[in-house]
């Protein structure tokens, strides 16, 4: 069999570079559902190097605007957050669906499985979807998500977040990630955040308040900025064990 | 390699519903009234066995001449189907069941340019997996093209069993395990 059509095995904690590793116990959640079998590796076809594409996908009006789905208001600090989605050549992608969820000012999620006691806000769902421009550009107002508790360990809290989704060029380049806010003191306490190796892969999660992207006297602006590609890419020598 | 720093992946979380259900993107690839409709179910499940309740599964695939609605797929001897994007979602329900409405994809080539089997790639998100997961399946009816396919040729019987759907009156089944005995193969991807 030729080199370029080998298929081997690589251990999920070589593939560590940026994205987390699938086994990390101290997020609990993962113990039972981490597989544990070496991941097979196979030479990218064309079923690998496409992926759906959605440049004119139909959506509404106020899709990327999560203050404006209901008849009143959601409480809490209004917000932009805005970035563009980049190939990993740092081109633009344009015309890509970014779909995002989030808890609301509360920290609350409007989901049936979400029992914190926060109050649900009937003037806001916490999803939005909006298509890059030309320039990759994407651009949603929303609220600040709150920080919520959740079962992990002893008084754990998540960080704020936004559930970010993206699809990029190739069923290689699927994306789901959270963006964070800066200066969040839950960041050291956080597994979920601290299961990516690399600081500063972590600190690309981050997003930047931009004075700029702010709109006098409505919402502050937050810049987050998405790189896109294959995930493929030469696994490490050794997986990390810091 | 790359130029740009990737983002790098974070779970979805038990909330995923909230956004990515409901939208531009359905589980029916094609109406359940077009004659060459499949429905695709099966279950997710985690190293207890216990079904997944808060997953989503995603598919992705050719069109029923083996053509991918996508522009890297430059083989034009071949037909564009109107409105068939070829990719579909499904979150699972509190039985960790998932259910997809699609075609058999036909054939398409590999990297050395034999051809695969008529297969789905699949991604799989859930509470608990810090990444996607990615597998692929296959039909249980196509003996001859399984036999020959380049990846199940790759893999060692029991892993090669774990791709292959099963008809299940009317149904094409095809659960998939995260961990544990009989876990499915999983593609790094």
């Amino acid at each position: 069999m030729q080199p370029e059509t080998a298929i081997g095995r690589v251990a999920d904690a070589a593939l560590t570079e940026v994205d987390p590793p699938l086994d990390y116990p101290d997020y609990v959640g993962t113990r039972l559902r981490a597989p544990k079998s070496p991941l097979v590796l196979v030479p990218s076809s064309l079923s690998e190097l496409t992926g759906p594409v959605f440049g004119d996908g139909p959506l509404g009006e106020t899709d990327a605007d999560l203050t404006r789905q209901h008849p009143g208001e959601p409480l809490g600090e209004r917000i932009v957050v805005s970035g563009r989605v980049l190939g990993s050549d740092g081109k633009p992608l344009p015309r890509q669906l970014v779909e995002i969820w989030q808890a609301n000012a509360a920290g609350r999620y409007r989901h049936a499985v979400d029992t914190h006691a926060a109050p649900l806000d009937p003037n806001f769902t916490g999803w939005g979807r909006c298509l890059t421009d030309d320039d990759g550009s994407y651009r949603f107002t929303t609220v600040l998500p709150g920080a919520y508790p959740w079962g992990n360990h002893p008084n754990a809290w998540r960080p704020k977040h936004i559930h970010f989704s993206l699809f990029g060029r190739a069923f290689t380049e699927r994306l789901i990630t959270q963006m964070y806010f800066p200066g969040d003191p839950l960041f050291p306490f956080d597994p979920i955040f601290n299961s990516i190796r690399d600081e500063s892969a972590r600190r690309r999660l981050v997003s930047t308040f931009d004075l700029e992207l702010t709109r006098p006297d409505w919402a502050l602006g937050f810049r987050f900025d998405i790189v896109l590609g294959g995930r493929e890419a030469t696994p490490l020598e050794e997986p990390h064990d810091d | 390699m790359t130029d740009a720093a990737l983002t790098p992946s974070q779970t979805a979380g038990p909330y995923l519903e909230i956004g990515l259900i409901g939208g531009p993107i359905s589980s029916r690839l094609v109406d359940e009234s077009d004659p060459r409709a499949i429905r695709l179910s099966g279950a997710l499940l985690d190293g207890a066995r216990e079904p997944v309740p808060d997953g989503l599964i995603e598919i992705w695939q050719a069109n029923a001449a083996g053509r991918y609605a996508h522009p890297a797929d430059a083989r034009e001897e071949l037909p564009v189907e109107e409105g068939f994007t070829g990719f579909g979602r499904s979150a699972t329900d509190a039985a960790g069941r998932f259910a997809l409405v699609t075609v058999k994809p036909g054939r398409v080539p590999w990297a050395d340019g034999r051809l695969q089997a008529p297969h789905l790639l699949v991604g799989v998100f859930a509470r608990g997996l810090l990444k996607r997961v990615a597998t692929r399946m296959y039909f249980p009816d196509e003996e001859t093209a399984n036999a020959e396919d380049p990846v199940l040729l790759g893999l060692a019987p029991e892993e090669r069993a774990t791709l292959i759907a099963r008809e299940d009156g009317g149904l094409l089944r095809f659960d998939i395990v995260l961990q544990g005995p009989g876990q499915t193969t999983f593609f790094a991807v």
